[in-house]
């Protein structure tokens, strides 16, 4: 009895966390099913190389967007990856004091900020004093988003590394500074890489943050002192404008951002996978 | 007693105490490191020998809550005085650990002028030899001239152990300090490394920490047994393994204890 009861416990349990796995990544599968069959269709040579028309009129594409994440993701990037990066290098290197603990609390306190309230951040110290919406405030609002996110993750790469490469360097005659950047740095650097590509790919969805900064913009520009289009922007205008026209762009869109997500997350995998070191 | 007539004096500790916050991990320890030597140092487990040789190139005090008193002297000047650069200090001392520590992400070549590029930019010639310098004397050079450039990861433990000592010794420190070397590796790879003490004694004074008494037995000019943080008893090693004055290093390297 009690043998018969163990293994069907264990058959049940089993079932059950099988069934859970399952549900989890039938969310994803779901998303994509969705996205592909009322996207997909709209996706053709257009879509990627013109800019929307007026409303009403069928044909156009999403090239502003497309152009615009690039721009406002790349930029964003650009100011926060260098902070983020070198913020965790201090945590995980000199981080053991109190100013350490500070930065730290900081930034898990940053990180679960909410988004919408970093981009009305964005829009006091950067839209309102230049009394325009810009690109560049959405970058800045993407990198306050980003940097608490890479800060930690570089810091726990940069802690993966043993402390005897550390040792071997100082015992060489290496400064502190020295070991931290041509050692410790470079046998990290496949996590540190893949921490900053999965901030790049959570940061390339957001919308929260950019419609008080970026706004949108339907028309294509590569200025970042102007109103700036995202495909999260177009997404959130198109699917719920009136038109059935902006409902296919918006799900053709949503297919072409999940996409690059995918892409993004792919390429982290990747990097993690190149040997840099004895690192994962 | 221990500087026989006509060496040199090299490295010496005067009064070390060396401490881990509360605790003396090293006591009060005197000692004499003649040039051109190898002195070994024994002890059980936890004796403090590991320390000591830490605080001979300033690596003990990186600990968190480490502490040193009394001196190390160097050619007659203590390592320890205030204006005494601990980072040029340690380009003076090699050192190797008990794990190799190849740095994964350099080639063979790289790891080996590792510790030459902090002296500054060299001409790739000087380096060139500086680097098959080195592995010629740690005796690695035949197995890798040929793959100088691919990743040190792929050479085995003991290889990587050599290539460990060939990085220490390629910026020609004047003292070597061998951290149970062999602690990691396989007999073969012992006996190599033990043959490597004896031909680099001409060109270094080499002081090694082991918990093995036979390799301390061969290897060594001098021994200096370790108990509990104090130093028992130190002289020439055949006179320490065949006719030891202290009743405790009787005890320990006829194995009643230890």
């Amino acid at each position: 009895m009690s043998a018969f009861r163990r293994h069907l416990t264990s058959r049940v349990m089993t079932a059950l966390v099988v069934v859970l796995s399952f549900t989890a990544v039938l969310a994803l599968l779901l998303i994509l099913g969705n996205l592909v069959a009322k996207g997909a269709s709209s996706i053709d040579w257009a879509f990627f190389t013109k800019s929307p028309v007026p409303a009403g009129q069928s044909g156009g594409g999403v090239a502003n967007a497309i152009a615009g994440t690039a721009v406002i993701v790349g930029l964003a990037a650009l100011i926060g990856v260098p902070i983020g990066v070198g913020a965790g290098m201090y945590l995980a290197e000199y981080g053991g004091g109190r100013l350490g603990f500070l930065v730290r609390f900081i930034a898990d306190v940053l990180n679960g900020t909410p988004s919408i309230v970093v981009g009305i951040v964005g829009w006091t110290f950067i839209v309102k004093p230049t009394r325009h919406f810009s690109a560049l405030a959405g970058s800045v609002a993407l990198a306050i988003l980003m940097i608490p996110m890479l800060a930690r993750t570089t810091e726990e790469m940069v802690r993966l590394v043993p402390n005897s490469l550390r040792e071997a360097a100082l015992a060489l005659g290496y400064a502190r500074w020295r070991t931290s950047l041509k050692i410790v740095a470079r046998t990290a650097m496949g996590g540190i890489v893949t921490g900053c590509l999965v901030g790049i790919a959570r940061i390339a969805g957001e919308t929260a943050p950019l419609l008080f900064t970026a706004l949108g913009n339907l028309n294509f520009t590569l200025n970042v002192n102007q109103p700036m289009q995202t495909l999260s922007l177009q997404i959130y205008v198109y699917a719920t404008g009136p038109f059935d026209e902006w409902h296919r762009l918006a799900w053709a869109s949503a297919l072409v951002l999940m996409g690059l997500v995918l892409v993004i997350s792919l390429a982290a995998r990747w990097v993690t996978r190149q040997r840099y070191g004895s690192i994962r | 007693m221990v500087a026989s007539a006509n060496t040199r004096l090299r490295l010496e500790t005067s009064r070390l105490t060396a401490r881990f916050g509360q605790h003396r991990a090293v006591r009060d320890v005197s000692l004499l490191f003649p040039a051109h030597t190898v002195t070994a140092i024994i002890g059980p487990s936890g004796c403090g020998k590991s320390t000591l040789l830490r605080c001979l190139n300033r690596m003990h005090e990186l600990t968190a809550g480490a502490s040193v008193e009394g001196e190390v002297l160097l050619d007659n000047v203590n390592i320890y005085a205030p204006d005494v650069n601990p980072v040029e200090l340690r380009r003076r001392i090699g050192m190797v650990f008990q794990r190799p520590t190849p740095f994964p992400t350099m080639s063979i070549y790289e790891n080996v002028a590792a510790g030459l590029k902090v002296n500054g930019r060299r001409p790739r010639p000087e380096v060139d030899d500086a680097v098959s310098r080195a592995l010629q004397q740690a005796a690695l050079w035949d197995e890798v001239k040929d793959r100088l450039h691919t990743s040190a990861l792929e050479l085995s433990g003991g290889q990587q152990q050599r290539l460990c000592i060939a990085r220490a010794v390629a910026p020609q420190p004047e003292i070597l300090l061998l951290d149970e070397p062999t602690a990691s590796l396989d007999p073969a790879g012992t006996q190599r490394i033990e043959e490597l003490c004896h031909a680099l004694k001409r060109l270094y004074t080499i002081v090694i920490v082991t918990h093995n008494m036979q390799q301390a037995a061969r290897v060594s000019d001098y021994t200096a047994f370790m108990y509990l943080g104090s130093l028992i008893e130190v002289g020439r090693t055949e006179e320490i393994f065949t006719k030891p004055r202290v009743e405790q290093t009787e005890a320990y390297i006829t194995g009643r204890f230890g």
